[in-house]
């Protein structure tokens, strides 16, 4: 480890980090912002579920590698533009949580339907003030694979040459120098633990009716 | 993109698009196999036994967050001096596709065997099976669903990593797309992408054709019941008891 390096790059260190977290969180975000409905109408309807989860699965199957190459000509962008990454990466975070979303709206138990039904709510009032409350812990559970598996695929796009951690890889790769693979690596790993450590935070101050379970 | 297709020089030589096909789907099988052979028995043994769930949880999301380009590099960085010939780089990527694919076999292995219906083990121990005819008669072939969607997800995972380490001069189709970068050679990087893609989605067709052939029907029932929440294992899973 060369800390001088690090010293002399934090700089450059910073803005590749701020860019990382940018193209790994925007994403999430509106991902999530897609599949709520999708995933609702996936749960609502049974020829709908299969179609959705069958389209969403296929994208979900395209190499990331493979998928900023081939957005730039179907968006109309510049290969260098950030947005082919956020494009990307919000495809698979739809894909990952239309899922999610779907399965956690499945399981709402019918009692608690029923009974706010028998409560006087009603369609969209129910569904935002009953259903996706409960189905809050299934959905985090799934932002929290999106989150994690996000920061990772961002630095992929080192390879086209985007603005973010992933940089430092190919930089490493080019000086045959350890120092600046390590430090992404690390940064990388403490990024997403940090960003999943939030999800589990929102989670929890959104949940606070379950009850506070130590794991093994 | 298909001039680049049709252009005769494109389809002969060491990096014919046919060689590179090949190659991919060679380290792919490669890592697959290894990987197999490291996670299907830890998971077998944690599953049957239960003993080192924890262990498997932690590995699995360690191991997601990890930057794949940035570990094909640093073991190459690493092994290369090691190696003379072509295995510098060769051997470095295989590790990393085989460290990638091993959670997702490890896990749905694993958790394939504890959703398996107490009741089913409970009736091949009052019949008298020993633990592991239980293990290979009963659990496994139970768990072939959720086994079989592990190994899909390895696969995906290892396609699009191998994609990623022609970067450090592995072979297979992302050779097309990183020379294509560092060629400015747009219509071979479209190419690259579109045949990974097509790759990708052919052999996951592929797994989920075996599936339906090699998964017993009388398990169709329970298939539909695991689809809407693969990795809860059954409550009642607990109780099972291996003499």
């Amino acid at each position: 480890m060369n800390f001088d390096w690090i010293g002399r790059e934090s700089d450059t260190i910073v803005v590749l980090l701020l860019w990382h977290i940018a193209l790994s969180v925007i994403p999430v975000v509106i991902g999530l912002a897609i599949a709520l409905p999708l995933g609702w109408a996936a749960h609502r309807s049974g020829i709908f579920k299969s179609a959705i989860l069958g389209t969403t699965g296929l994208l979900y199957t395209v190499p990331s590698l493979a998928l900023f190459v081939l957005l730039p000509p179907i968006l109309g962008t510049k290969i260098l533009d950030p947005a082919n990454v956020v494009v990307a990466l919000t495809v698979y975070t739809v894909a990952l949580l239309v899922r999610t979303v779907s399965d956690g709206l499945d399981s709402v138990p019918v009692e608690t339907v029923q009974a706010a039904t028998a409560m006087g709510y009603r369609g969209f009032q129910r569904l935002v003030s009953v259903e996706l409350p409960v189905a809050v812990p299934v959905i985090s559970a799934g932002l929290r694979v999106a989150v994690v598996s996000n920061v990772s695929v961002v630095s992929i796009a080192a390879l086209i040459g985007t603005q973010q951690l992933g940089l430092l890889f190919t930089q490493g790769a080019q000086l045959q120098f350890l120092t600046p693979i390590i430090v992404g690596i690390v940064l990388c790993l403490v990024l997403a633990i940090v960003l999943d450590g939030l999800v589990v935070l929102l989670n929890k101050r959104l949940t606070p009716w379950v009850p506070k379970v130590v794991h093994a | 993109m298909i001039d680049y297709l049709i252009d005769p020089a494109h389809w002969t030589g060491s990096d014919a698009i046919g060689v590179l096909i090949v190659q991919h789907l060679v380290y792919t099988g490669i890592a697959l196999l290894v990987a197999a052979l490291i996670g299907v028995p830890i998971g077998l043994y944690v599953g049957h036994t239960g003993k080192g769930t924890f262990l498997i949880a932690g590995v699995a999301n360690a191991l997601r967050a990890l930057p794949t380009l940035g570990l094909v590099i640093l073991l190459v960085l690493i092994i290369a001096p090691v190696f003379a010939s072509e295995l510098a780089f060769v051997v470095p990527s295989l590790i990393v596709l085989v460290l990638l694919a091993v959670p997702p076999i490890m896990t749905n292995t694993y958790a394939g065997i504890r959703a398996v219906d107490a009741s089913a083990v409970d009736a091949a121990v009052g019949m008298g099976y020993r633990p592991l005819k239980v293990l290979f008669s009963v659990q496994v072939p139970c768990a072939l669903p959720l086994i079989l969607s592990g190994f899909r997800g390895a696969t995906l995972q290892v396609i699009s990593t191998a994609t990623i380490a022609a970067y450090v001069s592995l072979g297979g189709l992302g050779r097309l797309i990183i020379d294509g970068r560092a060629q400015n050679d747009y219509d071979q990087m479209m190419v690259g992408a579109v045949l990974v893609a097509l790759l990708a989605l052919l052999v996951d067709l592929g797994i989920g054709i075996i599936g339906r052939f090699a998964v017993s029907p009388g398990l169709t029932r329970r298939r539909i019941r695991s689809a809407t929440r693969p990795t809860t294992p059954s409550p009642a899973s607990s109780a099972l008891v291996a003499p």
